[in-house]
C-alpha cells in the first residue's frame, strides 16, 4: 500500500542528490572561470616578455626611439609618483579616517563627507587628469612634474585609503575603547595605544591597495606629469617624469617598428609591480588576521 | 561610618526611554560592599555607570540631581572625567583583557596617567595581582598575552587592572556573571578583603550572591530604589512586599 509513496520519496532523494553535485559543479566552474584569465595573462606576458628581461632591461635608459636599451626611467619614474602619492594620501586618508570613525558626529557635515568620499571613488581617472590639469599643472602652476601628477593620484587614492581605513578601525572592539577610557585614558590616548595598532595591518592593507591602483594608472598622470621621453632622470619634483603605464602606452602604441618582445617586457614589469604589492597587502593581512585575538 | 558616596535625587532618562532611573536617593558607606539587584532593566548598570560618567553622553537624553564623591558633585559639567575614572574603578560583566601582556593590560593605565618609573609599574603590578587573587597562578608568565588566560582569570586580571590605578571606589558591574563558582569564590573572597581599602558597589548576578556579599543592599525596581537597608535585614526581613516577593524568588 504504502511502496509507492516510499519509492517516490526515495527517488526524489536522489534527484536532491543530483542537484546537489550539478549545482557544486557549476558553483566551481565559475568560481575556477575567475582564476583563468589572470592566469592566462600572467602566462601570456611571461611567455612573450621573460625573454627580454635581464638587468640591463631594468637599469639601462633607453635608446634609438626607445626601440633598443631599458626601461630604467620608467621603473624609476613609477616608484617616485608612488612615493610621491604616499606622502600625500596616507596621512590624509588615515587622519580622515580616524575622524570620520572616532570623532564625527551623524550630522549634516558628516553625511556630506561620506557621500563625496563615495562620488570620489565612482570619478573615471580621466577626469581626475584633467582636473589635476586644471588645479595643479595650471592654477597653482606646478606644472607637468611629479608633483602635480602624485597630488592628482592622492586624491583618487584617498577614497580608497580612506574607506579601508575607516573599516579597519571601526572592525576594533567598541569595548577596548570602554575600556581604556574607564582606566582613565583620554580618547586620543586611547586610538594612538589602542585603537591604531589594532588597526594597523587592515589600513596597510588599504594603503597598499590604494598606492597599487595609483602606480598602475594612466590616465591621471597623463596631462599632468608623464612624459613621452626623457633623456635623463627627473632632478626634482618639478621636473616631468617617464613611468610605466605610460611608457608601455606609448611604446605599443606611438612607436613604428617597436620591437614585440620589448612591449610585453614592460608590460611585464608593470604587472610584476604591482602585483608584488598586493601579494604584500595580502600576507599582512592574512598575518594579522592568525595573531587576532578578537 | 561615613559616606563615600551621596547620591541625591538622581534621575536619568535615556534617548530611547529605555532603563531610566527616577529621584534616586542613596547614600553609600565608605569601605562596605554595597550590593545594587534587582531584575534586568531595573537602572542597576545605568547608576553604576553614572558614578564614573561612563555613560554615553550622546545617549542620555535627560539627567537631574546631583552625585556626591566626597561632597563634590561629580554630574558637574565641569568634573575632570579623566581624574574621576581613576577615583572610581570599574570593572564590566564580560572580562575585556586589552590586547597586549598581562603586565601590560596591568601598567596601561598607569602609564596613560604619566607614570614612566619601572620599579612602581613592577609594584603594581604585583600589589594588584596578590589583591585580586591572581598572583601566584600567573606570576611566571607576566609577559605572556592576556587573552591566553581562562576566563574567570581573565575577570580578575581585569579587577587588577582596575586596582592598579588605587581607585577609592571600586564599581562592579556584575563581575562574575560568566564564571564557574570557584572562580566566583575567589573573586567574592578577595572583595571582602579589599573593602577595608575600598569603597565597593557590586552589582550581582544573582540574588544569592547579592545576600552572600553584601553589607547594604538597595533592591532596584524599573528605575525605582524599592528599598535600602543592610544586607542582613533586607535578605531576611525586608520591609517591603515587592523586595520580599523578589528575596524569596517569586518573580525575577
Amino acid at each position: 500500500m504504502n511502496q509507492p509513496w516510499t519509492r517516490r520519496l526515495r527517488a526524489l532523494a536522489s534527484d536532491q542528490d543530483l542537484i546537489q553535485k550539478v549545482g557544486y559543479t557549476a558553483l566551481t566552474l565559475v568560481a575556477v572561470s575567475v582564476f583563468i584569465p589572470i592566469v592566462l595573462v600572467l602566462g601570456y606576458l611571461v611567455f612573450k616578455g621573460v625573454g627580454v628581461i635581464d638587468w640591463e632591461f631594468l637599469t639601462a635608459m633607453p635608446y634609438d626611439g626607445m626601440r633598443k636599451g631599458g626601461i630604467m626611467p620608467a621603473v624609476v619614474g613609477t616608484f617616485y609618483l608612488t612615493v610621491g602619492t604616499a606622502i600625500f594620501s596616507v596621512p590624509i586618508g588615515i587622519a580622515s579616517a580616524v575622524y570620520l570613525s572616532e570623532y564625527a558626529k551623524d550630522n549634516a557635515l558628516t553625511r556630506l563627507i561620506r557621500i563625496a568620499i563615495i562620488n570620489l571613488s565612482g570619478i573615471p581617472s580621466v577626469v581626475y587628469g584633467l582636473f589635476g590639469l586644471g588645479l595643479f599643472v595650471l592654477f597653482l602652476n606646478f606644472g607637468t612634474s611629479i608633483l602635480s601628477a602624485s597630488l592628482t593620484l592622492s586624491i583618487m587614492t584617498l577614497p580608497v585609503i580612506i574607506s579601508t581605513s575607516e573599516e579597519a578601525i571601526r572592525a576594533v572592539p567598541q569595548s577596548f575603547r570602554t575600556v581604556s577610557q574607564s582606566l582613565g585614558a583620554t580618547k586620543w590616548q586611547t586610538i594612538r595605544r589602542i585603537v591604531l595598532p589594532e588597526a594597523t595591518p587592515g589600513i596597510i592593507t588599504g594603503v597598499i591597495l590604494g598606492l597599487e591602483r595609483a602606480a598602475g594608472e594612466t590616465a591621471p598622470i597623463l596631462f599632468t606629469g608623464a612624459a613621452f621621453f626623457l633623456p635623463q632622470l627627473p632632478g626634482s619634483v618639478f621636473d616631468a617624469t617617464m613611468a610605466l603605464p605610460y611608457h608601455l602606452f606609448v611604446i605599443s602604441t606611438q612607436i613604428p617598428e617597436m620591437p614585440f618582445q620589448i612591449q610585453y617586457g614592460t608590460a611585464l614589469v608593470l604587472v610584476f609591480f604591482v602585483l608584488s604589492m598586493n601579494l604584500v597587502a595580502t600576507i599582512i593581512r592574512s598575518r594579522a588576521r592568525a595573531k587576532r585575538q578578537w | 561610618m561615613t559616606d563615600k558616596i551621596k547620591i541625591e535625587s538622581f534621575s536619568l532618562l535615556y534617548n530611547d526611554r529605555t532603563e531610566s532611573l527616577r529621584n534616586i536617593n542613596l547614600d553609600i558607606e565608605a569601605n562596605q560592599i554595597t550590593v545594587l539587584f534587582g531584575p534586568a532593566g531595573g537602572g542597576k548598570s545605568s547608576l553604576l555607570r553614572s558614578i564614573n560618567r561612563l555613560n554615553d553622553p550622546d545617549e542620555i537624553l535627560s539627567m537631574s540631581g546631583s552625585i556626591l564623591l566626597d561632597g563634590e558633585n561629580i554630574l558637574d559639567p565641569k568634573t575632570d572625567l579623566i581624574s574621576l575614572r581613576r577615583r572610581v574603578g570599574m570593572v564590566f560583566a564580560r572580562p575585556v583583557v586589552l590586547p597586549m601582556s598581562i603586565r601590560k593590560n596591568i601598567t596601561f593605565g598607569l602609564e596613560v596617567m604619566g607614570e614612566r618609573n619601572y620599579a612602581k609599574l613592577s609594584d603594581a603590578v604585583e600589589r594588584s595581582l596578590i589583591q585580586a587573587a591572581l598572583f601566584d597562578e600567573i606570576k611566571d608568565r607576566l609577559d605572556d598575552q592576556a587573552i591566553a588566560l581562562s576566563g574567570g582569570q581573565q575577570q580578575r586580571l581585569c579587577i587588577a587592572r582596575t586596582l592598579a590605578l588605587e581607585p577609592e571606589v571600586l564599581l562592579l558591574d556584575e563581575p562574575t556573571s560568566g564564571l564557574d563558582p570557584i572562580s566566583t569564590g575567589k573573586i567574592e573572597t578577595s572583595l571582602q578583603l579589599l573593602k577595608k581599602a575600598y569603597t565597593i558597589i557590586l552589582v550581582p548576578h544573582s540574588v544569592q550572591q547579592a545576600a552572600r556579599t553584601a553589607d547594604n543592599a538597595a533592591f532596584f525596581l524599573q528605575g525605582d530604589l524599592v528599598e535600602y537597608a543592610k544586607g542582613k535585614i533586607l535578605f531576611t526581613s525586608p520591609h517591603e512586599k515587592r523586595t520580599d516577593d523578589y528575596v524569596t524568588g517569586r518573580f525575577g
